[in-house]
């Protein structure tokens, strides 16, 4: 088998490290027939012959970017004039450029399951610093991979049908950005949302920075343009329940929670809200600061604007009396006999858009949040300050209803906080929307004082920097740098112990009003659904995208995208740019009739399999049955399915079960090359 | 229940009430407390330069002794208390001083192993406060009390796990077993600033007059504490405003203990 070996420099990602001409040369040692010296770069050394019986390394060679278009060249012209029948090519992690080199071979005429990779870069020259060493360990991740490619059969990718239809998860802005455009596109969308409306955390927003627009104005028009997109299906009030197959051919099974009201006679008048008995609930869209009956619409602009039954609190469902809504409602779209139900749709790709929640103050205990009702916190503010909030739009405080002479903003919640109580990262939006908030005060009070504590004030984004100066230069909103250490209750009013940092010196002064600014966290449902779609989450549980930078809208799940909150923090227009991306992606599947399958799949030997049945279980992907083969109990893999993983190939007793691109044999051989 | 009890320093000469009390209270509610041997001042202070071992040797031979009997170890003065958990806790989880400790003594080996309890959280895990408050017999009905926690008895929470140190409540759902009201108020575990009286009195007299005011404005009509350098200031502080106890005072009175020796 005649073998070529390509090293890349990477820059000086590599060189720096590793002694990529030296590599280039000794990967030939003891396959060498003849030739004396290598001249990397310039002249790439062949050998003369080789007997085809016997592998060796026929040509070797070092260049500046192997992923350029005149590294790629090198390593077609090499296959074509050497009759390469192997190539390793010494770079990168596969993650990065397998596929490109994979296709340069195919160019060539080469089985692209016929170029194996040696990560020299990753796993070598960037987490190591002695170049002796270095060289010595790339020379042996390149051997391994010289010995696995030895063994590399031809594999063929198969094919399958791409099932024309998307699921978003969530009906925030982004699930609705997402929908709208994958609808736009002509097909067909199913909207999935938990809460009984559409519209999330936006919905509840007053106004929203740099702009200052009405957060409801702009958000409303997409809110019924979604409702009413032939192309959509909303799915409101209903939760995903189970996610299986793979891209191009997922299946969702969806529970439409019972409403107790029938869609489709329910005009939305709303009188079945004045009959209702039980008044005293706390209403979520108003953040707790405002009551609800136990039917309720959740807010006036909802979508679908259809109420729905509270079962926790409705009067019927927890004492068996009651029924006045159905009294009240004349087209007798009351339903408490409705029940929750099951529906299994097929789809070719998934939006995850699932939000995010700010986190609970309960471990925040100096503030004082759960002991002062003039403590709140922003999305509490934001319904304070809303025309359609409980207050009309006024600024009152909500212990004593009069207009605040003074406000305190604490910054960072929780958000940059490293103790196990807060979130290490910074929650990306607050600096913003404080400042926003601070503005709001002035411009309807400006005699009220305003005060933010901070860390840092970061604002990059468009007219940003400029919004914030604003609130400063313009309307004299004070700025402090300093933490918080307590937040005191007296006599009415608040009592705040700080520390003023540019002063050097303590801050202890009396405010009518704090608002603090809770970091933001993904919502309790993302866990539960970046599980079902085998969708990886990182350490603060967002939804990881598949490349941070080059694959940033997709997840390392094929045909699963991200987009807003539920892949970390972001403002109104990230979350918007990164809807549209991932329906921009999910389209691209959308549009195939059929998709390329990885052909690197496990596959089950009949003569040696068993009948065990241990891979079945060990399976995550359901991808292996003992149905369906040729023979009774001998398992057979559904390649379909498979996702490559090898647990069963590992799990298996008696060796029957081999991943193809990955064989025992290969990685016994990788093995031995680096330990022999 | 059976626990190795280390009194502290403070408690045989200026703060004999603390002890005194706890000691009574502890045999009315069965709790066998066994003076450990030969103990020494725990320090008073943890030192937070990592190179100092001095004043933390005291702690680590009681809690050797603690551990080799088998006992856990029970603390009442909250700066012991502090000072002892602290020291308990960097001996599990700091390698260096664990070998620091072991150069200065090599029969000094000792890696955590003791478990080591405040007086009141034997009161609410072991005895629990539900059966405090079918025992006492003197229920302190209509008195306000607030509860004065300092600051050593809670910090840092992560390692003095007393209870949460930014609001706490174990002292008030203590008196409330007692049948007294709980005045809980927002200044209840700030410092007293008593490790300054010396050097600068004005500051801790500003510190403790803030405590003062706060509990009174919350209709506090006296103040029960843990620590004997916090109940000395507030004292001073309150000048007579505020009756200003130990907690296991109150527990004696509630249980009509009444043989105690006064000074």
């Amino acid at each position: 088998m005649r073998i070529g070996v390509f090293v890349c420099h990477c820059g000086n990602n590599i060189k720096a490290t590793v002694d990529v001409a030296l590599l280039a040369e000794r990967v030939r040692e003891g396959f060498l027939w003849g030739a004396s010296s290598v001249s990397p770069s310039v002249s790439p050394s062949v050998s003369p012959s080789a007997s085809p019986s016997v592998t060796s390394v026929v040509f070797s060679a070092d260049y500046m970017y192997l992923c350029a278009e005149g590294g790629q060249k090198m390593i077609t012209d090499a296959i074509t004039e050497h009759g390469l029948e192997g190539v390793v090519v010494c770079a990168c992690s596969p993650r990065m450029h397998e596929a490109t080199f994979r296709k340069a071979a195919q160019r060539a005429g080469l089985n692209p399951y016929k170029l194996e990779i040696a990560n020299i870069r990753e796993q070598c020259s960037w987490v190591h610093a002695d170049k002796k060493a270095a060289t010595d360990k790339a020379l042996s991740l390149a051997k391994a991979a010289i010995a696995k490619v030895k063994l590399a059969k031809p594999l063929f990718p198969g094919e399958n049908t791409v099932e024309k239809r998307a699921l978003v998860i969530g009906g925030g802005i982004a699930g609705i950005q997402a929908a709208l455009d994958i609808a736009e596109a002509g097909f067909a969308v199913d909207l999935v949302e938990k809460t009984p409306s559409i519209g999330g955390k936006m919905a509840q927003l007053d106004k929203t920075f740099p702009t200052l627009d009405c957060s409801a104005c702009i958000l409303t028009p997409k809110m019924v343009e979604a409702a009413s997109h032939e192309n959509i299906t909303l799915h409101t009030y209903s939760e995903v329940e189970k996610v299986e197959g793979f891209v191009g051919s997922f299946t969702a099974v969806i529970r439409k929670k019972a409403r107790g009201v029938n869609i489709k006679k329910c005009t939305g008048c709303g009188d079945c809200l004045a009959a209702c008995p039980m008044k005293k609930i706390p209403n979520e869209f108003e953040s707790g600061m405002a009551n609800r009956t136990a039917i309720y619409i959740p807010f006036a602009q909802a979508v679908p604007n259809v109420p729905v039954i509270d079962r926790n609190h409705c009067a019927y469902f927890k004492n068996g009396k009651c029924k006045r809504c159905e009294g009240a409602c004349q087209p007798k779209a009351i339903d408490f006999s409705q029940e929750d139900e099951l529906i299994a749709e097929r789809y070719g790709v998934i939006v995850a858009a699932t939000g995010y929640e700010p986190i609970a103050l309960d471990a925040f205990g100096e503030y004082g949040y759960h002991d002062n009702k003039d403590v709140i916190t922003s999305l509490e503010f934001e319904r304070l300050t809303n025309a359609s909030g409980p207050t009309g739009g006024k600024l009152l405080r909500p212990s004593d209803g009069r207009v605040p002479k003074r406000v305190t903003f604490i910054q960072c919640v929780g958000s940059r906080d490293a103790t196990a109580r807060g979130k290490p990262y910074c929650s990306k939006v607050c600096c913003m929307y404080t400042a926003k908030h601070a503005i709001l005060i002035k411009e309807k009070h400006p005699e009220t004082d305003v005060e933010v504590f901070y860390i840092d004030v970061r604002t990059p984004g468009k007219s940003f920097e400029e919004f914030y100066r604003r609130a400063v230069e313009a309307y004299g909103v004070r700025y402090i740098k300093g933490q918080v250490g307590k937040v005191i209750g007296e006599n009415g009013s608040l009592r705040i112990q700080a520390m003023d940092m540019l002063e050097n010196g303590r801050y202890d002064s009396v405010t009518d009003l704090v608002v603090l600014a809770a970091a933001v966290e993904p919502s309790a449902d993302t866990k539960k659904i970046a599980r079902m779609l085998a969708a990886p989450a990182d350490v603060n549980g967002f939804l990881s995208e598949a490349h941070p930078k080059l694959r940033p809208v997709e997840s390392a799940t094929a045909g699963v995208f991200l987009c807003g909150m539920a892949n970390g923090p972001k403002d109104i227009p990230e979350t918007v740019a990164q809807a549209s991306a991932a329906a921009c992606k999910a389209i691209g599947i959308l549009m195939k009739d059929k998709l390329v399958t990885n052909p690197c799949t496990a596959k089950a030997d009949e003569d040696l399999c068993n009948g065990c049945g241990l891979c079945v279980g060990v399976c995550p992907y359901g991808a292996i049955s003992s149905e369906g083969g040729a023979f009774p109990r001998v398992v057979c893999v559904n390649s379909a399915l498979c996702q490559g993983c090898g647990g069963c190939a590992a799990a298996c007793p008696s060796g029957a079960m081999d991943l193809q691109g990955f064989s025992h044999r290969q990685i016994t051989a990788e093995v031995d090359a680096l330990c022999l | 229940m059976d626990f190795l009890y280390y009194p502290g320093c403070t408690l045989s000469t200026t703060a004999k009430q603390l002890d005194e009390c706890a000691r009574l209270c502890a045999e009315k509610l069965r709790i066998k407390l066994e003076e450990i041997e030969s103990w020494q001042c725990c320090g008073a202070v943890f030192p937070l330069t990592s190179c100092r071992i001095d004043t933390k040797l005291a702690a680590v031979r009681v809690l050797v002794q603690a551990r080799n009997k088998g006992k856990p170890l029970v603390t009442l003065c909250a700066a012991c208390h502090h000072v002892i958990k602290q020291v308990n806790h960097q001996a599990a989880n700091d390698a260096e001083f664990r070998q620091t400790i072991k150069n200065y003594d090599a029969d000094l080996l000792y890696a955590g192993e003791a478990t080591v309890y405040h007086y009141m959280e034997v009161l609410r895990q072991h005895v629990g406060f539900d059966t405090i408050k079918e025992r006492i017999t003197n229920p302190q009905k209509g008195r306000r009390i607030g509860a004065y926690y300092g600051c050593l008895l809670l910090r840092p929470g992560e390692v003095i796990q007393f209870d949460d140190a930014e609001n706490p409540r174990i002292l008030e759902d203590f008196i409330r077993a007692l049948g007294a009201k709980a005045v809980s108020y927002p200044m209840r575990n700030e410092c007293c600033g008593g490790y300054r009286a010396l050097e600068d009195g004005d500051k801790t007299k500003a510190l403790t007059e803030k405590v003062i005011a706060s509990a009174v404005s919350h209709g506090a009509q006296a103040l029960v504490t843990a620590c004997p350098l916090c109940q000395y200031q507030m004292a001073m502080a309150s000048g007579g405003e505020l009756d200003v106890c130990y907690f296991t005072e109150l527990l004696a009175e509630a249980l009509d203990i009444d043989d105690i020796d006064d000074e």
